[in-house]
């Protein structure tokens, strides 16, 4: 796999969000996201209309690096799961295979016990797509070429 | 890590200004949010303390159009400038595409812009980055104001690789775009070549 960026090919795409609607049918959720360690949304599922996504996504990422700086102070590795609660809505933060964050907003129609067990059914499903992914990559190495045939031209294409 | 996504058929990468407390990261940032279209840019999120200084990080998304049927985002990340935020910028950098250091051109902060230079090249390496490869612009801040160092002063003491460099005045938005730009052109370069 290319180190330098992730690739999110359709079918995987498909499979996760397959996965999201699932967690979101199966726990009462009201909205789920899944959001890179960087801070980018790779997918959803729910009543995303009312929330601003990208915001949502880099501050959820931004909670688990610095919940992730905290452990390490205290010398455990990560703390996998976060857990807001809020007056009307809830926030279920956890980390899958390292490297990818899954976030659960859910109201009283749902409980945190009920979310936690569905959580851990997604996360091994998205732990298979991702060794999918990996694996495609490794297969395909350098992607389906758009990046790597990108111009001077193309990139000059934006500033015009 | 930029993370392409051919289902949404989109670009995404991380760009973070750096640089040390006081130099006008976040006002490269909220000049580029007041001038950019609505529909360009995101919301401006600043998790700043009472007084107003960088306490975790400020983020602004922009899109900046399409390329071959793609769309680019960037998400614009500043770090907390003060010397002892130092955890905070590390956590800041995982994940970055390419960095903006932006520098104080007033003599009395001479002292701060290498101290935090040098912090930035440590703290790549700590991130599994080459201080030596990464894509990386100079922005020379406050140009406007007296007591100012020369370019050429600026460029010796901090332009280590010969990078692009650019003045700037952030708050009236001189050189803003122009870094900006010139940020987004390496990042993107630095991608079909194969990231890091």
């Amino acid at each position: 796999m290319n180190p330098g960026h992730f690739i999110l090919h359709e079918k995987e795409y498909n499979e996760i969000q397959s996965v999201l609607k699932k967690l979101l049918a199966d726990s009462y959720a009201k909205v789920v996201f899944l959001v890179d360690k960087n801070g980018s949304l790779m997918a959803s599922s729910g009543e995303t209309a009312g929330f601003d996504t990208t915001s949502l996504a880099s501050l959820a990422a931004g909670n688990i690096a610095a919940t992730g700086g905290l452990a390490s102070l205290i010398g455990e590795k990560e703390f996998s799961i976060l857990f807001h609660e809020g007056e009307r809505d809830n926030m279920h933060i956890s980390v899958v295979d390292n490297r990818l964050i899954l976030v659960v907003i859910f109201d009283r129609r749902s409980s945190v016990g009920l979310v936690r067990l569905r959580v851990r059914r997604a996360d091994e499903d998205l732990g298979r797509i991702l060794k999918s992914i990996d694996e495609a990559a490794q297969r395909e190495e350098e992607g389906e070429g758009v990046i790597e045939e990108l111009t001077e031209a193309d990139i000059e294409s934006l500033f015009k | 890590m930029s993370f392409i996504n051919y289902s949404s058929r989109e670009i995404n990468c991380k760009i973070v200004y750096y640089g040390p407390g006081l130099c006008g990261k976040t006002t490269n940032l909220q000049y580029i949010f007041k001038r950019m279209n609505p529909e360009s840019r995101g919301k401006m999120i600043s998790l700043a303390t009472e007084t107003d200084r960088t306490l975790f990080f400020d983020f602004l998304p922009v899109s900046m159009g399409e390329i071959r049927g793609f769309k680019t985002r960037f998400h614009l990340y500043t770090v907390p400038g003060q010397v002892f935020y130092d955890a905070s910028r590390r956590l800041i950098l995982r994940g970055v595409d390419g960095v903006v250091f932006c520098a104080d051109s007033q003599l009395t902060r001479m002292d701060a812009n290498l101290e935090s230079i040098d912090n930035l090249k440590i703290n790549m390496r700590e991130q599994g980055y080459d201080p030596d490869r990464l894509p990386l612009i100079l922005q020379y801040n406050k140009r406007d104001i007296n007591g100012v160092a020369s370019v050429a002063e600026l460029h010796a003491l901090l332009n280590y690789r010969n990078v692009p460099e650019f003045e700037a005045v952030a708050t009236t938005g001189v050189g803003v775009f122009e870094t900006l730009k010139a940020i987004i052109k390496l990042v993107l370069t630095d991608l079909k070549r194969g990231g890091k």
